[in-house]
């Protein structure tokens, strides 16, 4: 009867989201007054997962599972489900979450929620608010069926610690891997992603060309932050296509997010709307992004970026 | 055997819709809203014409809805589709749109199934994966690639910070996105498409019997924000972030 919560590990150890993941199940299960179950796949120390309110830790350790496989990774968490009884199992919004919540939602005759904002505003009936159009807005969608899985939103809930110890256990599913297998992995290893990032550096068309982004690039590093971009930079080249955000291309929920140059169409607002406290450098006193920023400067960005990286290294030598 | 391909296509609000909410903010307010092919759907689209193309196979195109979405389905035969299907059902959640495509894909026997990653309404990026289990068919994600030979087919899907080339076979459903084509590989269509796009088949199909798992009881638009907090120097906004917005 408990809540099922998957948390994701990459090389054996937990990503932040898992942490997060965990501290919205254990808001769930206060509600229903029920404990929470974590399910983790070839993770190496289980042990943190009680600092953020799981009871107990179901762990699968395969070699085989090394490399993400939707099929069976869904397949375990949903027989995880049901080993637990569970009727309420958390997934988060990784690629890996998306990729597979709609296997497990299948699989379970569950109904699923992605991109859900806050704890549900009632159990029975089980009622979620989450972000649509691009988090243009929010819809309150109830859950009918008798299992739901929900996926959380980046970012939105945040770590809530408890002091608590989990027991783990070994689980050793069925492993149904399916049709698709992993041929090769292309990841920088040593840069921030955009997904995983507390900090998001943007630059937009006002940059005036790629050979410009070194200014942008040593304000991510000195701030630990990904870099970004407008779609227009991403369409003319100037940037990889992974670094589009926005509502065709990637969506932000960081803590930070600075634009640079980059005017604010609804397009783009629309991708980085979730982020909490924006920042807009841009020369133009009119360009929309004023408009949904916390704080500004209008300046040209050739002569404020350096600037704020001289005195960010500052900050930051005195602040370590 | 030449492929066949079903595209399944969402008919969503252009991406500058002023987004509002009528009937008690029960529903969206289509009023004055130009309506168009997803855009996730349309990169998806545009590879499919790459496959009819140089590999000659057979396009339909899907969606899942009322009379007001055929324009958009004869936008998709304008770009070169060769038939359109209709269910005549209204999309009320994921699930049950996805159990309509299934049937549709089932009874079509069609080798590769292309959606998109996620509406840009509704943002569920649940209706592929839901067609591939409903189908026993394999499912790639987030795909920015993909190349079919024979029933292997080799796609390349993002992840966060990087991507991963995975080897799998048909019958295929694809969670697409831009990548699949590049944005400048988009189709406008031409007068000749347009005109050729009236006579080619669009079928209307009854709905099968599926029951929405989640059911949506109302929107709400964001809490309107403050206004901005201009500064005229590095300092003042260093200063900003670190003790008001504590984010620094």
């Amino acid at each position: 009867m408990s809540v099922l919560v998957y948390t994701e590990s990459e090389e054996g150890k937990f990503k932040k989201i898992a942490f997060e993941a965990v501290s919205y199940a254990k808001g769930i299960a206060d509600k229903m007054g029920t404990s929470v179950t974590a399910v983790t796949v070839n993770a190496s120390d289980v042990s943190e997962l009680g600092n953020y309110g799981a009871d107990k830790v179901l762990q699968v350790s395969d070699d085989s599972l090394n490399a993400f496989n939707a099929e069976a990774y869904a397949g375990a968490i949903a027989e995880a489900a049901k080993t637990e009884g569970a009727k309420v199992v958390i997934l988060t919004s990784s690629a890996n979450s998306k990729f597979m919540a709609p296997l497990v939602a299948v699989n379970l005759e569950a109904g699923y929620v992605s991109n859900v904002t806050e704890l549900p505003l009632e159990t029975t009936p089980f009622t979620v608010k989450h972000s649509v159009f691009t988090n243009k807005a929010f819809a309150t969608t109830e859950i009918n069926t008798d299992v739901k899985v929900v996926g959380l939103a980046k970012n939105a809930y945040g770590l809530k610690e408890k002091s608590a110890a989990a027991t783990a256990e070994a689980f050793s599913p069925t492993i149904n891997k399916g049709g698709v297998e992993v041929v090769s992995v292309d990841k920088a290893t040593d840069k921030v992603t955009i997904a995983d990032a507390e900090i998001v550096v943007s630059g937009g068309r006002g940059l005036k060309g790629p050979e410009n982004w070194g200014m942008i690039e040593e304000l991510a590093d000195i701030l630990g932050a990904a870099t970004a971009c407008s779609k227009p930079v991403s369409d003319m080249g100037w940037r990889p296509h992974s670094e589009h955000v926005g509502q065709t291309g990637k969506p932000v929920a960081s803590n930070l997010y600075i634009a640079i140059g980059i005017s604010g169409a609804i397009q783009h607002l629309a991708g980085i709307n979730s982020s909490k406290t924006k920042v807009v450098i841009n020369n133009d006193p009119e360009a929309p992004f004023f408009k949904a920023a916390d704080y500004g400067i209008v300046g040209d960005a050739f002569e404020v970026i350096p600037q704020l990286n001289e005195k960010l290294k500052a900050f930051k030598a005195q602040n370590a | 055997m030449n492929m066949k391909i079903l595209v399944c296509i969402s008919h969503v609000p252009d991406t500058t819709s002023k987004i509002n909410f009528t009937d008690g903010d029960t529903k969206f307010d289509t009023n004055g809203v130009n309506f168009v092919i997803n855009p996730n759907d349309e990169f998806g689209l545009t590879r499919a014409m790459w496959f009819k193309e140089k590999q000659g196979a057979t396009v339909h195109v899907v969606n899942v809805g009322g009379p007001e979405t055929e324009p958009t389905l004869r936008k998709a035969l304008a770009i070169g589709a060769d038939e359109a299907i209709r269910v005549n059902a209204e999309p009320t959640d994921g699930y049950s749109v996805a159990k309509q495509l299934a049937h549709v894909a089932k009874e079509g026997a069609y080798d590769l199934i292309i959606g998109g990653r996620e509406s840009i309404d509704y943002n569920g990026g649940m209706v592929p994966g839901m067609v591939s289990k409903l189908l026993g068919a394999n499912f790639v994600n987030t795909c920015i690639s993909l190349e079919v030979d024979g029933s292997n087919a080799t796609a390349i899907r993002e992840i966060d910070g990087g991507k991963e080339t995975v080897k799998t076979s048909l019958p295929l459903v694809v969670g697409g996105q831009k990548g699949l084509v590049e944005e400048s590989d988009l189709r406008i269509p031409n007068m000749r498409g347009i005109m050729q796009a009236r006579s080619k088949p669009l079928a209307v199909k009854e709905a099968v019997a599926a029951n929405a798992e989640t059911t949506t009881l109302s929107f709400e638009k964001p809490a309107p924000k403050g206004a901005v907090k201009l500064v005229d120097n590095v300092d003042a906004l260093i200063d900003l972030l670190h003790n008001e917005a504590k984010v620094i």
